[in-house]
């Protein structure tokens, strides 16, 4: 193993490798000015009359302006999508449900280059992570559940699945597109309208899925689009049209969203925080555990609602795997999302990076040591340096609450007991990571890890196939596979 | 001279124990006095379920399976006492044959309800089901065995520990199955059953932050505070029928767990 050139009190050396700035054009995406509404397969102005600016996390430019809908125009919404229920969605074919489908996997595949510049421009991840995760992870979901639109009954055999009507979403700003296709595809494979309203800071991708949904010629208000900040979610909670609210987003909004719901005949359901564990045993592969712990909390700038956010280490590997850790940080890139060699790119909006400074600073002052590799950030945009804390008690803000951010909180344990009991310590219960070399072990605590998803020897994967949810307060219900196809039907047994 | 009779006390069944409310309270019921549970009983019921979480839920299933054939057993041994405390023995016959049925899910929910994953990729991803954890229902008022069995049979097969409320009208069907289940092997806390006013403890169940999912099926009339009590804990609200019986009843006190692990040499 090379000797790691030592700088200061135990800072590895920075690597000075240089790169051409590579950055991936921007012209590929049409922007509009202003972007209304799409309601009805039309793009229409807010009856608000209420419009806001999109800002580029990574320029603070306004790219565009975008609709504010109001209380009238998510009623609208709804009722459009009422009558796309009742009016052809409900009564079609289910084959020709599933054709639509299929087109539009393949219109998004098509697209894919602008889908990844608009997703990098809008809400500043990495290009790499646009074009090789969320754009190819949305189409195959698409592509995913066009196949079961015309098998429901095979998935649920003598249970007559029937769609519930008009599905009510309402996804988060840190995988835009993704979490779009993970909620419109699985409700209208089972055969239901839709009334989504993406994220406040992030609705450019959506507003270009629009204009897919009009390319596949999908019927008119099957799909309406209705963009604005939490009051316009607020709306669409409160309507009384909606059959189905399926959320993603923190648990504290999850939480205010369930007691409006309390009492109500709207079926819910819910993917919210974590405070995710990854746990690294002494006899792991400690190059791929480190490749994985930067991947679980530095992809998508951590914002990631399973970022493995507590590193677990067994401690008698402590001191070189951290070693090795804080190295592999040092050559994290941060930077234009649109440049295909940035690692790390914008923090979404300038109240999430208030958020994690926040939170960054309680961990300093309760005691915690703070690690961040040198790094010459832009001068424009919203940036945080990749943060890794040792020296960090289970009690501390940072090992309890989501932070939402690149920031890493490492703790020790000795035993497998300890880990189980220190993973499992958080209300939430989202996600969990194994790293060992021992097979019985990873069951042994796949059985104990009170979490929805656990990545055992690899981190942060995804499919289309592969059912993901929360336990305890990380939520409720699966999205994924066979089982989310469950959230989107009643059962006439 | 004729023998005078023993008669039974009618009290909880708590952490496999028979205590009587730690209030002293009773009430009068189908002509008995039955224990009134407290919030205090309510608190210590979910503190003994919690307890046996662990051990309930890392059983083997076919243990369990034996464990709810067990209780069959002794419903049909005790069959003329359930009949006395229910509607009859067309009742105590159906609660007894229910009980048989779900014995015979718990090594059967991973296959039917679960399964492995086609990823993209070069790994193994499986999806298996895993219970929830501490289950509060509270049962329906009629019929008082059946609903009760009905309700509380699919959460164990499933693997929870459960805390129900009996029909507060009819409660003595609960006692009888709380001696059911005392003598079949049961580990204590598995299953804790509680007589008193629903209307005063399902508040405090539907808020309790260690109580994982709950079971409005006996609840009469809005349920909408109860549920947002519920929304505390981001608990699971279950609401069913009486007289229900499937495996998608023990699915809604489950959670599904996925796993991934690459493939390679």
């Amino acid at each position: 193993m090379a000797q790691v050139e030592k700088r200061g009190a135990n800072l590895p050396a920075t690597f000075e490798w240089e790169y051409a700035p590579a950055p991936e054009a921007r012209d590929i995406v049409q922007l509009q000015e202003r972007y209304g509404l799409f309601i009805g397969g039309q793009e229409v102005e807010p009856r608000s009359g209420e419009w806001f600016g999109s800002v580029s996390p990574s320029t603070e430019e306004t790219l565009f302006e975008v609709a504010q809908a109001g209380e009238e125009d998510v009623a609208l919404a709804v009722e459009a999508a009422r009558d796309a229920f009742r009016n052809g969605w409900s009564e079609l074919a289910a084959s020709e449900r599933s054709k639509y489908l299929f087109r539009i996997a393949r219109i998004i595949q098509e697209r894919s280059r602008e889908l990844a510049v608009a997703e990098s421009l809008d809400g500043g991840k990495p290009i790499r992570e646009s074009r090789d995760v969320d754009i190819p992870l949305a189409a195959a979901h698409f592509f995913y559940y066009a196949g079961w639109a015309d098998k429901l009954e095979y998935a649920f055999p003598g249970r007559n699945p029937q769609p519930l009507g008009v599905a009510a979403q309402i996804i988060p700003w840190n995988f835009p597109l993704l979490m779009l296709s993970w909620k419109i595809a699985p409700a209208l494979a089972c055969g239901n309208t839709v009334v989504l309203k993406p994220a406040e800071t992030t609705p450019l991708s959506a507003m270009i899925f629009a204009d897919i949904c009009r390319q596949a010629e999908l019927p008119p208000g099957v799909v309406n689009l209705v963009t604005g900040d939490g009051t316009t979610g607020g709306y669409l909670v409160q309507n009384e049209g909606i059959d189905k609210l399926a959320f993603t987003g923190s648990t504290e909004v999850g939480k205010l969203i369930m007691r409006e719901l309390a009492g109500r005949d709207v079926r819910a359901t819910m993917e919210l925080g974590g405070k995710a564990a990854n746990i690294v045993f002494d006899d792991a592969a400690l190059d791929q555990a480190v490749e994985g712990i930067v991947n679980g909390i530095y992809f998508n700038q951590g914002h990631v609602c399973c970022a493995g956010s507590r590193l677990l280490v067994q401690e008698s590997i402590y001191e070189p795997l951290l070693e090795k850790l804080k190295r592999r940080l040092t050559t994290l890139r941060v930077g234009d999302p649109l440049d295909k060699n940035t690692d790390v790119g914008a923090i979404n909006s300038k109240a999430q990076l208030e958020k994690i400074r926040e939170l960054v600073a309680s961990g300093e002052e309760e005691g915690a040591e703070i690690f961040q590799p040198e790094c010459r950030l832009p001068e424009r945009g919203y940036w945080f340096v990749p943060t890794l804390f040792t020296n960090v008690a289970q009690s501390y803000r940072i090992a309890q609450e989501e932070i939402f951010g690149p920031v890493l909180s490492v703790l020790t344990f000795r035993t497998p007991e300890e880990a189980v009991e220190k993973a499992n310590n958080t209300p939430y219960g989202l996600s969990a990571g194994v790293w060992t070399e021992k097979g019985s072990r990873i069951l042994w605590m796949v059985e104990r890890l009170r979490a929805g998803v656990v990545w055992a020897n690899t981190y942060n994967r995804f499919d289309p196939t592969s059912p993901f949810g929360g336990y305890k307060e990380s939520g409720f219900g699966r999205e994924g596979g066979r089982h989310g196809l469950a959230p989107y039907l009643r059962f006439d047994e | 001279m004729s023998r005078l009779s023993v008669k039974k006390t009618y009290k909880l069944y708590i952490g496999g124990a028979f205590p009587r409310s730690e209030s002293g309270r009773t009430y009068e019921a189908e002509g008995h006095n039955v224990a009134r549970a407290s919030r205090k009983d309510a608190r210590d019921a979910v503190r003994a379920a919690r307890a046996a979480f662990p051990g309930w839920a890392g059983a083997t299933a076919y243990n369990r399976g034996q464990v709810l054939y067990r209780l069959a057993e002794m419903m049909e041994a005790r069959a003329a006492d359930l009949e006395a405390a229910c509607t009859g023995r067309a009742e105590v016959d159906a609660a007894i044959d229910r009980t048989v049925w779900y014995a015979g899910w718990t090594d059967k929910l991973s296959q039917v309800l679960g399964g492995s994953n086609p990823v993209a990729g070069p790994y193994f991803d499986f999806t298996v089901p895993e219970p929830t954890g501490v289950v509060a229902i509270l049962a329906p008022a009629e019929p008082p065995l059946l609903g009760l069995v009905s309700r509380v049979l699919p959460a164990l097969a499933g693997g929870n520990v459960v805390v129900a409320v009996a029909s507060e009208a009819h409660p003595v069907a609960a006692v009888e199955l709380a001696e059911a289940v005392a003598t079949s092997d049961f580990p204590a806390g598995v299953v804790n059953l509680l007589t008193g006013s629903a209307d005063e403890l399902a508040p405090w169940l539907a808020a309790h932050m260690d109580v994982n999912a709950i079971d409005l099926t006996g609840v009469e009339g809005s349920t909408a505070e109860l549920e947002r009590a519920a929304t505390e804990n981001v608990k699971r609200v279950a609401r069913s029928s009486a007289d229900a019986q499937s495996p998608y009843e023990i699915e809604a006190f489950l959670e599904y767990k996925t796993v991934w692990h690459p493939i390679g040499v």
